[in-house]
């Protein structure tokens, strides 16, 4: 789950790491009095779910007062397209005014988890902000990987390697150590699959800062973090993709035509790259798990016919502990509900598939079944 | 043979008396699997459909039934703790069925298997194995799909899995073994691991091999094919359609880095020299295909 850039500074200053001063805003007139407060001068920073904001105009320095009005004024119930982001962008529903920075040196620090270490790593390059991305792809080995023994902990030896490697002034060493072990509990301590600070700032008066934030915590493990579940904002993701969250389906919207409907995430993934194949790009990717009942399955069929571009289904169920009869009876309920229309293309297979067959028939829909995966594409880019 | 499972396994089933447990013990014991014991704290003293005795703890079980594979559907929240208490009684097999453990539970789980290097963990998330020869599932797959023969399959799916299985038994195929070692980006044991025990199985002849996208478990096993692995391999990766960044179901099946897409692994196992199946619908042919290949040999 990815949180805001103003959430995951709120986090850092509370394990006592330096964030600039500032505050978050919703209307321009608050933008206004943010600035004063800060003296007049400030950086109005659009909060979206996305990076890239600065490129995409979502970052401004603002000189006065009535400039950071004007300024939120057009950024506030905008939508910010950036190059992380599809056509349509994010919605800007709130700034995080902060007082400019004096900046002597950018860097860059993260954790992450690194599969193949089968744990998390620090990474750390001595150049920070945008810079960082044209680093990782022509000088990859000059960010540095600390991998972290989970048991352990991040070291002191650790941090003394990495403050050596980013060759920072010895007045600094202290401080940096302590923002990493920082850094680390963070990660630990809310289950975070990525912590990044980009850029880390060497201010002029040789303090560490964090300038920017980003923190995305893992969503399997929110069960057992009731408060930062509470960050999660619902407007910054794709509609469908949110009310698939919301009902426990693995929905992620495409650009295609075919709404795709599959039980298992790899079986649904071999599915969408047979009906590309097929000339028939996939509207989504969806897994409605096994144990979903007709109301799950309905609910999946809903969300799949809400995308207006989607002009046929194609559903696959490989009925082990999701029966058959049971996804039939989901579709049909869908369909009804919505009155929908569009050919459908079911494929099934295991527990009860005579009798799923046999409601899918009856229910006076436009269905076409077939056998096996080639038939699925075959008869899919038919349907069309 | 087969890897894995055989006769002798003795299955205990953690969560047996859970809706999801219960279901599939059930189903594991009609394909004709030994399940010997079931562990949930607090119903010890029950018994399971008339003759698998439950207990409190996996250290009872052990004791009372020599039980030496564990079957876990634990909610995910207490995954790990089940999966420490089965290595911890030294189960040499664990198979973890349980999707949405947190990965930072799985990263300290595998740091005290390591301790542990007995005990093999399969999953979590992932549909378990089955030895159709032995008669022996343990797992969530469709047992009558199955028919026994000398294909190993091992993939990071489960219905895709199932999907592979169908199409080779389809054609007559039988399989010595199949496992899911499951979608999460931290798992028990890798595709290589899988790989050796396939190649010292003198039962098993060629190898399925299913991935995805995600990681760079593909590209290590492809190295490993190049350098040891003897045995013909089909290698299937799906995820080709799959947009950079967003996660495909599976926890693990997230394109992070060029390494992590599909063409990538495809690479790395064709310079390996595996025959590459290049559509999902034709798994089952492209393993006859090679089968007729390494008679002809």
């Amino acid at each position: 789950m990815k949180i805001h850039e103003y959430q995951a500074k709120e986090i850092f200053a509370r394990y006592g790491i330096a964030v600039p001063k500032g505050s978050v805003v919703t209307t321009a007139q608050e933008a206004r009095q943010a600035t004063a407060t800060l003296g007049g001068k400030a950086v109005l920073k659009a909060q979206v779910h996305a990076g890239g904001r600065g490129k995409a105009g979502g970052v401004k320095v603002v000189r006065t007062a009535a400039e950071a009005e004007r300024t939120a004024r057009s950024l506030l119930g905008t939508n910010l397209v950036t190059h992380q982001t599809d056509a349509r962008g994010v919605p800007v529903r709130s700034l995080l005014v902060e007082e400019l920075a004096d900046i002597k040196q950018e860097l860059y620090l993260a954790i992450t988890i690194d599969r193949g270490f089968r744990g998390p790593v620090m990474l750390a390059s001595a150049g920070g902000g945008m810079e960082i991305e044209e680093v990782a792809a022509s000088r990859p080995q000059d960010i540095h990987t600390e991998p972290i023994e989970p048991v352990l902990g991040l070291m002191p030896y650790q941090t003394r390697r990495v403050i050596a490697r980013l060759k920072l002034a010895p007045p600094l060493h202290r401080p940096a150590a302590q923002l990493m072990t920082a850094l680390y509990r963070i990660f630990t301590e809310c289950d975070c699959s990525l912590v990044e600070i980009n850029p880390l700032i060497v201010t002029a008066d040789d303090r560490l800062v964090a300038l920017d934030g980003k923190l995305d915590l893992e969503g399997d493990a929110l069960f057992r973090h009731a408060d930062l579940r509470e960050l999660r904002d619902r407007a910054q993701e794709d509609p469908l993709e949110a009310e698939a969250v919301d009902e426990g389906i693995a929905y992620v919207k495409l650009d295609g035509q075919v709404g795709c409907l599959v039980n298992g995430a790899g079986l649904a993934m071999a599915t969408l790259d047979v009906t590309n194949a097929a000339g028939a790009p996939p509207a989504n990717f969806l897994d409605v798990g096994g144990g979903a009942d007709d109301e799950k399955v309905s609910k999946a069929v809903s969300i799949i016919l809400s995308d207006p571009a989607v002009n046929r289904v194609l559903v696959n169920v490989f009925g082990g502990i999701l029966r058959c009869d049971v996804a039939a009876r989901g579709i049909v309920l869908a369909y009804q509900r919505r009155g929908a229309t569009l050919p459908l293309v079911v494929r099934m297979l295991g527990t009860n598939v005579e009798e799923g067959k046999k409601t899918l028939r009856e229910s006076g829909l436009n269905v076409t079944f077939a056998d096996t995966l080639g038939e699925v594409a075959q008869a899919i880019s038919r349907a069309g | 043979m087969g890897i894995l499972l055989d006769q002798n396994s003795r299955i205990l089933v953690q969560g047996i008396t859970g809706k999801e447990g219960g279901f599939h013990a059930r189903a594991c014991m009609a394909y004709g699997t030994k399940v010997v014991a079931g562990v949930t704290p607090g119903k010890g003293g029950q018994v399971f459909e008339g003759k698998v005795p439950v207990f409190d703890s996996v250290e009872d079980a052990v004791r009372e039934t020599g039980a030496n594979v564990s079957l876990i559907f634990v909610p995910a929240p207490f995954a790990a703790d089940a999966v420490a208490e089965s290595a911890a009684c030294g189960v040499p097999l664990i198979a973890c069925i349980t999707e949405g453990v947190p990965v930072q539970d799985t990263v300290r789980l595998s740091r005290y298997l390591e301790r542990h290097p007995q005990v093999r963990l399969i999953g979590p998330n992932c549909p378990g194995m089955i030895n159709p020869g032995a008669r022996c599932k343990v797992g969530i797959m469709p047992g009558s799909i199955h028919r026994p023969g000398r294909v190993g399959v091992v993939s990071r799916s489960g219905t895709l899995t199932y999907e592979a299985v169908g199409q080779l038994t389809g054609l007559g195929i039988g399989q010595s073994s199949c496992v899911g070692i499951g979608g999460d980006p931290v798992i028990g044991t890798s595709f290589v691991e899988i790989l050796k025990l396939y190649q010292a199985d003198p039962e098993t002849d060629l190898v399925v091999f299913i991935g995805e996208i995600g990681g760079n478990m593909e590209q290590e096993a492809a190295a490993y094919v190049a350098r040891e692995f003897t045995k013909p391999l089909c290698a299937l990766i799906v995820g080709a359609t799959a947009p950079a960044g967003k996660r495909m179901g599976h926890a693990g099946a997230i394109i992070t880095g060029e390494g992590a897409r599909a063409e990538n692994k495809v690479a790395a196992l064709r310079q390996a020299g595996a025959h590459i199946i290049p559509s999902p619908a034709e798994i089952g042919s492209v393993t006859q295909a090679a089968l007729r290949q390494r008679q002809r040999r």
